[in-house]
């Protein structure tokens, strides 16, 4: 074996390996919740069960905190998502100091700890006399996730031609028009991916939550509170269903993000 | 702003502006303002407030450094969340090369498809699952034990260990996929030119490869480094009663000591952490904030 195919092996392996490490541990957890033992675990092997999915149905706590994680969600995706929109074109169209400027607080969110967006937004808006509660929770997600629709759209803006509004505007395009017919068509991907990565961000938030919740559970608040005060498999069996989810979706993401870039291709291929 | 105007007419420029003025002040930064100011001013009953005693100190700062524990807590945060940081350095750095280099680009797409999986998991989720293969009865004491490596199970959550090891796992994916951006964006030309002019393996790494990779290496190390020092989720599945983190030191305060003007000084010190992280990685590695949040 010469050095060049040892390489080649080692490669192989080293990505397998890499994606054993990530993936194993989920499959670990979700089949745990298959698996009819008292506390969670697959080995040793009992046999199959659907007992923990029967006491996941009947628990009324979990399904109230699948309305509120929905709920508040579907709140930040509608917030953030034309805050984050404005934004990027707003910054698109600004001096490059003020840019700069703007683009340093913008993207602060991201880089800032959950436990302390959670904890100043608490704050501030105790200050106006609002207490913990989920709506403060979807003002504290929506601070950094603006931030990451805002990244998204200002990435796709980047291929956006001028010039296109300035041939509306010259042929009496309403400003409005400009927008709606122009604009906001070329952004659809980049919105639509910023919709999807919002909502997620949402369903997966613990840290700024946490903070803000007041008595409100949601799903990932639930399993916390779960997994500290005693474990059962029920919360296996929530996370397989997750899991399962979470592939769908992942799944469409990918699909929708493809048929972007074919459609992006094949244009490129019309104008040569 | 004119620019906006001419384009959007002044209605439509108007309200953009409104939404963003709106996010950035009143989600961002006057919130933070007022952590900051809160962490000035003391803890008192409702009766005290506007009172001689309702005044500007610093003793909730006072508190912090007059408790060992605590700053030995701080400390070992910033130890250990370095110390992650470093491992998923070490480990994606050749796995992103492989993938934006070596492997066919059709391959690195499902390779990708694939790891969303995991991305899309909640945290708290990820560190429950270390949870269960971690346990004194779990899957990786059977495994050893099964094959003769150990003869007794390990109590493998204790001290730092069970910590980090969650933490690699939880947030590896945020060193990963910037590294790999800044690499796939390297011209091949120039790795094999290297080559080509009698450079070593290790050499067009050092001078080819890692410099160009340089913003994506930042990037990686603020967002694990910021995940890490601020992360509720894994310390509280996976630390034991000796191996305590410094949210969990600022929860206490807010939930059980009740006291927020302690906790959001306590808070005020991660953030300050992290801004600090943030700088200094800007200055080592010679990058702008534009080339880390990308």
């Amino acid at each position: 074996m010469n050095s060049q195919t040892f390489a080649k092996i080692t490669m192989r392996v080293y990505l397998a390996l890499f994606l054993a490490y990530m993936l194993l541990p989920l499959a670990i957890m979700g089949g745990a919740g298959l698996n009819n033992t008292r506390f969670p675990s697959v080995y040793p092997w009992v046999g199959i069960t659907d007992r923990w999915f029967v006491d996941l149905w009947n628990d009324q706590r979990m399904w109230g905190a699948v309305r509120n994680t929905t709920w508040v969600a579907l709140a930040v995706v509608a917030i953030s998502v034309p805050i984050g929109t404005a934004a990027a074109i707003l910054l698109n169209s600004v001096k490059p100091k003020v840019r700069s400027f703007l683009y340093g607080f913008m993207v602060a969110p991201i880089l800032t700890p959950g436990a302390v967006i959670g904890i100043s937004t608490l704050l501030f808006w105790n200050s106006f006399g609002v207490s913990a509660g989920l709506y403060l929770s979807v003002l504290g997600q929506v601070s950094f996730v603006a931030a990451y629709v805002m990244l998204l759209v200002l990435a796709r803006l980047q291929s956006f031609d001028p010039g296109l509004e300035e041939a509306a505007l010259d042929l009496g395009a309403s400003h409005g028009q400009v927008i709606r017919r122009i604009l906001v068509p070329h952004l659809y991907p980049a919105i639509g991916a910023g919709a999807i990565i919002a909502f997620f961000q949402s369903v997966e938030n613990f840290n700024v939550t946490l903070f803000t919740r007041g008595n409100s559970d949601t799903l990932t608040v639930y399993v916390g509170s779960k997994i500290r005060s005693g474990i059962t498999p029920t919360i296996n069996a929530l996370a397989l269903l997750l899991i399962i989810v979470t592939v769908i979706c992942a799944v469409i993401y990918e699909i929708l993000r493809r048929r972007a870039e074919r459609r992006a291709a094949a244009l490129v291929a019309t104008e040569d | 702003m004119q620019e906006l105007i001419r384009r959007y007419g002044i209605s439509l420029s108007v309200i953009m502006a409104a939404m963003t003025a709106f996010w950035l002040l009143a989600l961002v930064v006057i919130p933070n303002l007022v952590l900051f100011k809160f962490s000035f001013r003391l803890y008192l009953p409702v009766d005290q407030l506007g009172g001689p005693n309702d005044v500007y100190t610093l003793k909730n700062y006072v508190t912090f450094f007059n408790s060992p524990i605590h700053i030995n807590v701080f400390f070992l945060t910033i130890v250990y969340s370095s110390l992650v940081t470093l491992i998923c350095l070490i480990i994606t750095y050749p796995l992103a090369y492989i993938l934006a280099k070596v492997l066919k680009p059709t391959d690195t797409a499902t390779f990708f498809l694939v790891l969303l999986i995991p991305l899309w998991v909640s945290e708290i989720l990820r560190s429950f699952a270390w949870f269960i293969i971690l346990s004194m009865q779990g899957p990786l004491n059977a495994i050893l034990t099964g094959i003769g490596l150990i003869d007794k199970p390990i109590r493998w959550i204790s001290g730092f260990q069970s910590v980090v090891i969650g933490l690699v796992y939880a947030y590896i994916l945020f060193m990963l996929f910037p590294i790999y951006n800044a690499i796939q964006a390297l011209d091949t030309n120039q790795i094999e030119a290297s080559q080509d002019l009698g450079a070593s393996t290790w050499r067009t790494h050092w001078r080819v490869v890692i410099p160009h990779a340089k913003p994506g290496i930042a990037s990686g190390c603020v967002m694990v480094f910021m995940l890490c020092a601020g992360s509720v989720v894994v310390p509280t599945t996976l630390a034991s009663t000796n191996s305590r983190w410094f949210t969990e030191i600022i929860q206490q305060w807010m939930f059980e000591g009740l006291d927020w003007n302690v906790g959001s000084a306590y808070a005020f010190l991660l953030l300050a952490l992290c801004i600090l992280f943030v700088s200094l990685v800007m200055r080592v590695l010679n990058v702008r904030l534009v080339d880390i949040a990308k």
